[in-house]
């Protein structure tokens, strides 16, 4: 696809907008379909992961133009939501065995409003 | 060869590719972001910290949902809408996800036309992005006002554990937040850009400074930040 480089921006025709416009309308039809069609279980899990991928790399790198920006932008900026998936990690763990001590040593399972104790 | 090079003094360094090319940028002494403007390079730092933000939320949704031994209300169902006697799961999120992407592709398209200097196309694109932003503002406090009256609060509602309505109105709430001021800054920018702000060098009346196109091409970029940010909500709180 042919690209324009000046230096206020890069310009590009207006199709390629469509194209990813149009896509991330398939993709957002198709995570909808997900929930529509009572899909479950990993194959869930793994769909809507795949579908929400897709259209966020769709928006950063069309629409927010960081296919076209310079590399040590693209990595200021990607690197560190590293520390994300991190967080993430962490409170995974950390989640898992608040659950289990709330279910071992609280007696908790199917007792509503005891948050915070 | 070897000798046509020799009579050559030797150019400067050529442009490094890759890893090296960062690590060149980064220790060259001067701008680190090369051939981006300071307004775009904020713009970028601002979205990063606001990642953030959301992960933030994201993740204490992640941990408050795994954590309790109490089950988590079904959003297929909690987010249901009937028309006509058949339930539809989720279907007002799908036509606002339908909505706020719409508005992404105008956007995307208003910044295309503002660098070919096309005032009054830009003008329009991006005041259909601001149309389409408030609609879907207006359908998130439709929703609001459906849960909070099924008797949703941030303390308790009817169908499980009780952190789903705090989360679901800090999380909801912030990003609606953001989507209203995207609208304002929308139609501010709009209304430069269709005076002719970016084509005459008026000032700015808050800054005094000189304005120029490539503020449609960061307002852009806050826009789709705020598509993006759906499609990670809709993702985990919507349809997990």
């Amino acid at each position: 696809m042919a690209h324009v480089e000046t230096h206020t921006g890069v310009q590009h025709p207006i199709r390629l907008y469509i194209v990813v416009w149009v896509w991330l309308f398939v993709l957002s039809a198709c995570s909808y379909m997900v929930d529509y069609f009572h899909v479950q279980g990993y194959l869930r899990y793994s769909l809507i992961l795949l579908f929400m991928s897709l259209k966020a790399g769709l928006i950063v790198a069309v629409f927010m133009h960081m296919a076209w920006e310079r590399l040590t932008l693209v990595y200021a900026i990607l690197v560190p939501l590293g520390a994300v998936l991190v967080f993430v990690a962490i409170m995974l763990l950390e989640a898992d065995y608040t659950f289990l001590t709330r279910t071992a040593l609280l007696d908790m399972a199917y007792v509503p409003a005891v948050e915070g104790s | 060869m070897a000798d046509v090079t020799l009579h050559h003094p030797p150019k400067a360094p050529s442009q490094p590719a890759g890893l090296a090319s960062i690590a060149a940028d980064l220790s060259s002494d001067q701008l680190a972001f090369k051939r981006v403007s300071w307004g775009k390079a904020m713009m970028w730092i601002f979205l990063l910290s606001d990642t953030f933000v959301f992960s933030c939320f994201l993740i204490a949704y992640m941990t408050a949902r795994i954590s309790t031994p109490v089950p988590w209300p079904n959003p297929s169902e909690v987010f249901a809408l009937e028309i006509a006697g058949t339930t539809f799961p989720l279907l007002l999120i799908a036509i606002m996800t339908f909505v706020l992407i719409s508005s992404s592709g105008t956007m995307a398209m208003a910044v295309n036309f503002a660098y070919w200097r096309d005032r009054r196309t830009t003008a329009v694109l991006m005041l259909a992005t601001a149309v389409l932003g408030a609609a879907f503002v207006g359908m998130q406090a439709f929703e609001w006002s459906k849960l909070i009256h099924e008797g949703v609060r941030p303390w308790e509602n009817p169908w499980g554990a009780a952190q789903f309505g705090s989360v679901f109105f800090m999380i909801t709430g912030f990003h609606g937040t953001h989507v209203t001021f995207g609208v304002i800054f929308l139609i501010i920018i709009a209304r430069k850009v269709w005076r002719g702000d970016y084509a005459s060098g008026r000032r700015g009346f808050f800054t005094s400074r000189k304005g120029n196109y490539e503020s449609v091409e960061i307002m852009g970029l806050y826009w789709h930040f705020v598509d993006l940010v759906w499609v990670f909500i809709f993702a985990f709180f919507y349809l997990w």
